[in-house]
């Protein structure tokens, strides 16, 4: 009951909020495109894989946007959603492929190895990905209706926050079935995964295609908004902090993908005045603390509190 | 393609196959021992390669005789695997190994970052550059081409005297044999006395004091920048992993192999020179998932 109502108020805020607050938009649109690239570090997360290279289809959402936008000059909204996931499961796939053959130090090198690449090809091929200067994304219409800024950034960030709940629901109710469920099995004992008739690597491969289209629509939301895709999309930097959300948000549940990514934002824009040079080291030792004290992350700790408190009241 | 360019291709291959081998034996000698995949591994390269340099142009400023930049480079990686190595190890690594694989590798990830972050701090992101030591060895000539004396002789020299230093140690010595008892077995190791945690540090000592050699070495060669570290980590990981991780001598010949891809990659189609060690990891490990030089390993079920 407790949990629908905090869900509720959560949802309530995040409508109300660019209206009251309009400076907030940009932040909260962020924020959340950015947890959508977390969750799928998530999902693989309950394989007990950790991909140091989910920046990949991050950049592959964003430039398929920029791409096909400079074609179209302009495009519609959707249709450049619709083309972005599709390039980012073709990524997926073929990069998929190779990957689920491994696991751990494989598993996480192998995709750091695979973004390298990519990030050096959007760097070295001038002609076509513009360098290190990347592609201006144009401002497409939305469904037919062509907006001027404000507007396309309010509409972009209800749409966002729709297709994150969604996405986030089906990512719950996918991460609750079976084929879900093994991937809990890879993490604990994948022999007996494969004993029971089931392919760990179809298994893994599934996912790995799922995740790398979360990662690839919110890079394509994320070059919409800023209007700019550029090879920093895809270094190995930002894929640190997609893991680095995704273990101080709480691996174990979807939401901790969008409360770290939050959280994170927040303190971001706050600290990087304080730690103007210092902020990696910040990261890197709070991700050290976490790992060792926390491993449940703020939502782990959030569910402890509330243990403690329903064991109090009800003794 | 000329008998010239052949050799070009050759001698930067050979050079920088060395400082390759040097960093990523390091890596596989510390995964062999401990299990553990340093991520930072790339960044004690990059500490080694700034030190050194620092320590040269201070020097040079100071105006000591320039030979003395030889054994400096050396100080500047002892520095670096000693403190820098020996501080990953004993604050951090000691807490985690009996931790699961995707968290240790979260934990030297973190020390990854933070250790870009500290050299940025500390360095700044103007890229230094000390040819001095480059040029003091002079070059030589070989088939009509000028090459210099410090990338043809003197890093493959280094290169080798570590690879056969290694195999004496590991295999001639008592601290070497002890290592490859903690290696196969730790426990039994333990139950004869043998201070596992000691073998540890040491053995991660040994392994940071080569990536930060590799990166003095590389100094005079390159220019020294932010994300040298990044760039190194995923290679000497792809030479690794090509090779078999574990692999001390076959991470010599994969080093080899890569370095000269690359290089001649150069010449025929520069575009392609980043991806050549990739393109190269992929094929072997589609292949031989093992690594070239691996044994396939039992399951351990």
């Amino acid at each position: 009951m407790l949990r629908r109502i905090l869900a509720l108020v959560a949802l309530l805020v995040l409508v109300a909020v660019p209206f009251l607050a309009p400076w907030t938009k940009t932040f909260l649109l962020l924020a959340l495109a950015k947890g959508l690239a977390v969750l799928a570090v998530i999902i693989l997360l309950q394989a007990g894989q950790v991909s140091f290279g989910h920046a990949l289809f991050f950049a592959a959402g964003a430039y398929a946007v920029a791409f096909v936008g400079r074609a179209l000059a302009g495009g519609e909204l959707f249709g450049l959603l619709a083309v972005s996931l599709l390039v980012s499961a073709a990524f997926g796939l073929a990069i998929g492929l190779f990957v689920v053959r491994y696991r751990y130090i494989f598993f996480g090198m192998l995709n750091l190895a695979f973004s390298m690449v990519l990030y050096s090809i959007l760097e070295k091929f001038f002609h076509l990905t513009g360098g290190s200067d990347g592609i201006r994304v144009l401002r497409p219409s939305i469904l037919g209706v062509t907006l001027e800024r404000n507007g396309f950034e309010l509409a972009l960030y209800f749409i966002t926050l729709a297709l994150s709940i969604v996405l986030a629901a089906g990512v719950t109710r996918y991460l609750a079935s079976p084929l879900g469920q093994a991937l809990g099995a890879i993490k604990s004992n994948e022999t007996r995964l494969e004993y029971l008739g089931v392919s760990a690597r179809r298994v893994l491969l599934i996912a790995y295609v799922v995740s790398a289209v979360l990662a690839g629509l919110g890079g394509a939301i994320t070059a919409l908004m800023q209007g700019l895709a550029t090879p920093d999309y895809a270094f190995w930097v930002r894929s640190g902090e997609f893991v680095f959300i995704a273990i101080l948000g709480g691996a174990g549940h979807v939401a901790g993908a969008f409360v770290g990514s939050l959280v994170y934002e927040g303190i971001r824009s706050y600290a990087a005045v304080l730690f103007a040079d210092g902020w990696q080291l910040v990261l890197g030792s709070i991700l050290i603390l976490v790992v060792l004290f926390a491993p449940q992350g703020i939502v782990g700790l959030w569910q402890r509190l509330m243990g403690r408190l329903s064991q109090k009241v009800a003794p | 393609m000329s008998l010239q360019t052949i050799m070009l291709a050759v001698f930067d291959g050979v050079a920088y196959a060395a400082l390759v081998f040097l960093v990523a034996v390091g890596m596989t000698l510390v995964f062999g021992v401990m299990r553990i995949l340093n991520v930072a591994h790339g960044s004690l390269y990059a500490l080694g390669a700034y030190l050194a340099a620092s320590l040269v142009l201070g020097l040079g400023a100071s105006g000591w005789s320039p030979w003395l930049a030889y054994p400096a480079m050396a100080a500047a990686a002892a520095i670096i695997g000693v403190v820098v190595g020996g501080a990953i190890e004993t604050l951090l690594l000691q807490r985690i190994y009996a931790k699961e694989e995707a968290l240790q590798l979260l934990v030297t990830f973190a020390v990854f970052m933070m250790l870009e972050n500290i050299q940025r701090l500390v360095w700044g992101v103007q890229p230094y550059f000390v040819g001095e030591p480059l040029q003091m060895l002079g070059n030589i000539e070989l088939g009509g081409i000028a090459y210099t004396r410090y990338q043809t002789l003197l890093l493959p020299a280094v290169a080798l005297i570590v690879l056969f230093g290694l195999r004496f140690f590991l295999r001639g010595t008592l601290t070497g044999q002890v290592i490859l008892a903690v290696t196969e077995d730790r426990e039994a190791a333990t139950s004869i006395g043998v201070n596992a945690r000691r073998v540890f540090l040491s053995t991660f000592i040994i392994g940071a004091t080569l990536a930060a050699l590799a990166g003095a070495l590389a100094a005079p060669t390159t220019s020294i920048q932010p994300g040298m570290g990044a760039d190194m980590i995923v290679l000497s990981f792809a030479v690794a992993a090509t090779a078999g991780l574990g692999n001390i001598e076959g991470s010599a010949l994969t080093a080899l192999l890569i370095g000269l891809a690359r290089s001649f990659a150069v010449y025929i189609a520069p575009e392609l020179e980043v991806l050549t060690p990739y393109l190269i990891m992929v094929i072997v490990l589609l292949v031989r998932p093992q690594g070239l030089f691996a044994r396939p390993e039992a399951r351990r079920i």
